[in-house]
């Protein structure tokens, strides 16, 4: 194992710490944290190894944020209902995969972006099963306090964030994740060699949604409640992007840290601009590409000056 | 086996268009085991289109393509990879970023079943000995050099363990000292018994190494035999090499 | 009889569509950049033809003079000092980077003029006529036929003027156009003008049919998606085409399936197309 994923178990297995000190905001804060460290891994995987631009985070969110609801609203165990939105994700993501992937850069954006158009009107028409634009109401798991609930949804979205960082790592490693590189490098020589891109993309695209679906699921148990707008924001599929072109393309380290620095400025943000927080935001991921094109890792005085100075900067 | 000339591969009407245009028409053509045969034509022949469309990645309009027995027609880029064709690129197609190491072991790694990641670097080792660039196997294959890029194209289309190779172009843009270095390679392979089909426009070397000569012209085949009976053929000399060439050689005797 | 209301209807919204997705098609097939700003652009083209009535009295006639010079120099000074610099990134950077544009406008936009939605109401009334016993509201054909001479403008303009030759050849191939001595950086600065102020002129259109809020942005945003993709990028003609197309199949979606599908149904014929003809109905195929 290399050092940076040695250093990206360290510093996940730091943020178990955090119930020891913390209270019911921080708390939220360290779930939220793990979310976004979720999806910027799971992103990573389609959008850093094998280079494609995913914007389809936020479809496969909702979608498992909606399958956990449902399945729970029938009765069936939060673990159970966690499963069944990873697993459908994995399944309905791979298979999608294997179309969408064929196409690439602008038109693959696109498709991916209307993903979350599409399950999002899905929901919305489906009122019998999704409550429809009314949202749908999620029964309460534990409810014994709020803070022994915030502690309980800290620690499963601090596993399911473990889990994903293991496999990712163990992609990584692998011949999927060698084989991922090869395809972003180039695609034909990778077909040339004898690599099926057809299977790994889809793969790939499977695995970078099955994590995220799950993150809905208990995102949706946590809160309680959820409607479209608000599962299916297209937000939810830039931010994980954001996060990775902070943190560096293709590290799954750096990504980590840059979902982290991105919930703390979004905090900052939030708590102190409550009105304006969005164009805040787009202040803040435009000062990020056009001065930081290489994320927070070539932070040297050196390149801000350059970037300062407009001049092309060769970007990943 | 009753035969001795055992046939690879075998091409039977093959034509291919593209939007209207007719690249290939009406291709026959059939290569076997052991041979180096030289496919010669102008630019725009359809040279490079033939080897696509046996390899799979411009499948024929029409027409039939086997290998080794097999109807390989339809079959997609990877698995034809995986049967044993590989072949070099025009213009090289390296993964930039990873080392030559890494280049060739995606190759082995890709093409064979059952290889680990470990066994194709150490496979990949043996190969770059081979093309000599062992020195340069942790080098970015961004930073190689034209000539050591064609010889790491080559390393890693042997490290696919070929039945049948195609080599395009790969003296193109090389000085004479490269030239005869990449030369003494094809014969070397040509020994070790991997069949060879080679696009080449140097005639020097396509008279140097192959046993068969095969000359594509406006996606037709012109002329295909023993390579003393091609650089006569009337019809070759018209399209492709000239009447000078004809007439140089004639008085070479 | 339903057919012929569902096709008149069609025309007659599909030329608006048409109209939302020109500029944007512009943009992408020129300067190789999905620009999710555009947006947010009708939306501010919608608030000044309604302020421009409202608060000076001006009607949206005057509203298309205003809008389209302001939005041009916009769009050029945005093209010129933000967006060049990363104009030779990949989609990612290039698509974030409009992204967080709209993130800026559409939240100012609801900063200032507030989500709830507002109504352009012109006074006294224009009534509707009746065209094969449908009837249509004049308002909207009055801006089905803007929307058809905006294009038909642009049409002109890429066809006849030195600029829009240049435009093309850029679109075309932009090395060979760098070699003829075409100034591209200039050129991607004009198209991106260009593309802002048919935004913005569209903007004011659709504020003589529809309620205008920050929140429709994205509505917008997506029909100039979908048109794009079905018709064929970069091409007014293919634009026109995709833009009746999808006006076609929503309105023949609402009326099988409930109005309700039609933009899950215009959706799912964009992925289609994607996949099946990325090169849309009349477009050129071989742009990434």
């Amino acid at each position: 194992m290399t050092r940076t994923n040695i250093a990206l178990l360290v510093l996940i297995g730091c943020v178990a710490a955090l119930p020891l000190f913390g209270d019911a905001y921080a708390l939220r804060l360290g779930t939220m944290a793990c979310m976004y460290a979720i999806f910027a891994l799971s992103w990573n995987i389609v959008g850093g190894f094998a280079g494609y631009p995913s914007f389809a985070t936020a479809a496969f969110f909702g979608l498992g944020a909606y399958t956990t609801g449902i399945l729970m609203n029938k009765g069936v165990p939060l673990p159970l209902s966690l499963l069944g939105s990873l697993v459908l994700c994995l399944l309905l993501a791979a298979a999608l995969g294997v179309v969408l992937l064929r196409l690439r850069g602008h038109y693959f954006a696109i498709a991916s972006l209307s993903l979350v158009e599409v399950f999002r009107e899905l929901v919305n028409n489906a009122t019998d099963l999704t409550g429809g634009g009314m949202g749908l109401n999620i029964p309460l798991v534990s409810g014994s306090s709020v803070l022994s609930d915030a502690t309980f949804f800290f620690y499963a979205m601090w596993g399911l964030l473990l889990i994903t960082a293991l496999v990712v790592i163990a992609v990584s490693m692998s011949k999927l994740g060698f084989g991922l590189n090869c395809i972003r490098q180039n695609e034909t020589a990778s077909n040339m060699v004898g690599l099926n891109s057809t299977l790994y993309k889809a793969v790939a695209f499977g695995l970078s949604a099955c994590f995220v679906g799950a993150a809905g699921g208990l995102y949706a148990a946590w809160v309680h409640y959820i409607d479209p707008s608000d599962v299916f924001d297209i937000l939810y599929s830039v931010k994980p992007i954001v996060m990775a072109l902070m943190g560096g393309l293709g590290s799954p380290l750096g990504v980590v840290c840059g979902a982290f620095v991105y919930l703390g400025l979004e905090e900052v943000v939030w708590r102190n601009y409550i009105q304006i927080h969005s164009g805040v935001l787009g202040v803040l991921i435009i000062l990020l590409l056009l001065f930081l094109p290489h994320g927070l890792v070539s932070l040297h005085a050196g390149k801000i000056w350059r970037g300062l100075s407009g001049r092309k900067a060769k970007h990943v | 086996m009753s035969e001795i000339r055992q046939e690879i591969l075998h091409l039977s009407s093959v034509s291919r268009n593209f939007s209207g245009l007719k690249a290939l028409s009406d291709v026959s053509l059939s290569v076997n085991k052991g041979e180096v045969v030289g496919l010669i034509g102008p630019n725009g022949a359809g040279k490079t289109t033939l080897v696509n469309t046996i390899c799979g990645v411009t499948p024929a309009s029409s027409g039939v393509v086997t290998f080794d027995g097999r109807d390989i027609t339809r079959i997609k880029t990877y698995q034809s990879a995986r049967l044993g064709l590989s072949r070099t690129f025009q213009i090289v197609q390296p993964f930039a970023e990873f080392s030559a190491l890494d280049n060739v072991a995606a190759a082995a790694l890709f093409s064979q079943p059952g290889e680990s990641l470990k066994s194709a670097r150490e496979a990949a080792r043996a190969h770059l000995a081979f093309v000599g660039l062992d020195a340069q196997a942790d080098q970015s294959a961004a930073t190689l050099t034209l000539a050591m890029r064609k010889r790491l194209e080559l390393a890693k289309a042997l490290a696919m363990k070929p039945k049948l190779l195609f080599l395009d172009e790969v003296n193109a843009g090389l000085n004479s000292a490269e030239v005869e270095r990449a030369t003494k390679l094809i014969h070397q392979l040509a020994a070790d018994g991997i069949t060879i089909v080679m696009i080449e426009h140097l005639m020097k070397v396509v008279l140097n190494v192959c046993t068969r000569i095969a000359v594509l012209h406006n996606g037709r085949l012109i002329a295909d035999g023993a390579p003393r009976d091609i650089i006569k053929d009337p019809a070759v000399v018209d399209a492709y090499l000239g009447q000078q060439y004809a007439q140089r050689n004639a008085a070479r005797g | 009889m339903l057919a012929i209301q569902v096709l008149i209807n069609a025309l007659v919204l599909g030329c608006l569509y048409a109209c939302i997705a020109i500029g944007f098609s512009l943009v992408w097939g020129v300067l190789n950049v999905i620009n999710l700003i555009h947006g947010s652009f009708i939306v501010l083209g919608a608030y000044l033809a309604w302020g421009a009535y409202n608060s000076l009295g001006l009607s949206p006639w005057y509203a298309l003079l205003i809008a389209a010079p302001a939005f041009f120099v916009f769009g050029y000074l945005l093209q010129r000092l933000l967006l060049n610099r990363v104009i030779t990134a990949p989609v990612l950077v290039t698509l974030t980077l409009t992204f967080g544009l709209d993130l800026i406008l559409n939240n100012a936009m609801i900063y200032y003029f507030k989500a709830d939605y507002r109504k352009l109401i012109l006074n006294p009334p224009t009534g509707s006529i009746s065209i094969f016993d449908v009837v249509v509201p004049v308002d909207r054909l009055i801006a089905t036929a803007s929307a058809l001479a905006l294009t038909f403008l642009l049409y002109l303009l890429l066809r006849r003027s030195k600029v829009g030759r240049a435009i093309v050849a850029v679109r075309l191939d932009r090395d060979a156009a760098v070699l003829m001595g075409v100034d591209v950086k200039s050129i991607y600065a004009i198209a991106f003008g260009l593309g802002a102020a048919l935004a913005g002129c569209a903007g004011v259109l659709m504020a003589l049919i529809f309620p205008i809020s920050p929140l429709t942005s994205s509505a917008y945003l997506g029909k100039a998606f979908v048109v794009c993709v079905l018709g064929g990028l970069g091409s007014v003609s293919g634009a026109l085409a995709g833009g009746i197309l999808l006006a076609l199949v929503e309105g023949v979606g609402s009326v099988y399936l409930g109005p309700a599908h039609a933009v899950t149904l215009s959706f799912v014929l964009l992925i289609i197309f994607l996949v099946v003809r990325p090169q849309g109905l009349l477009g050129r195929k071989g742009f990434e």
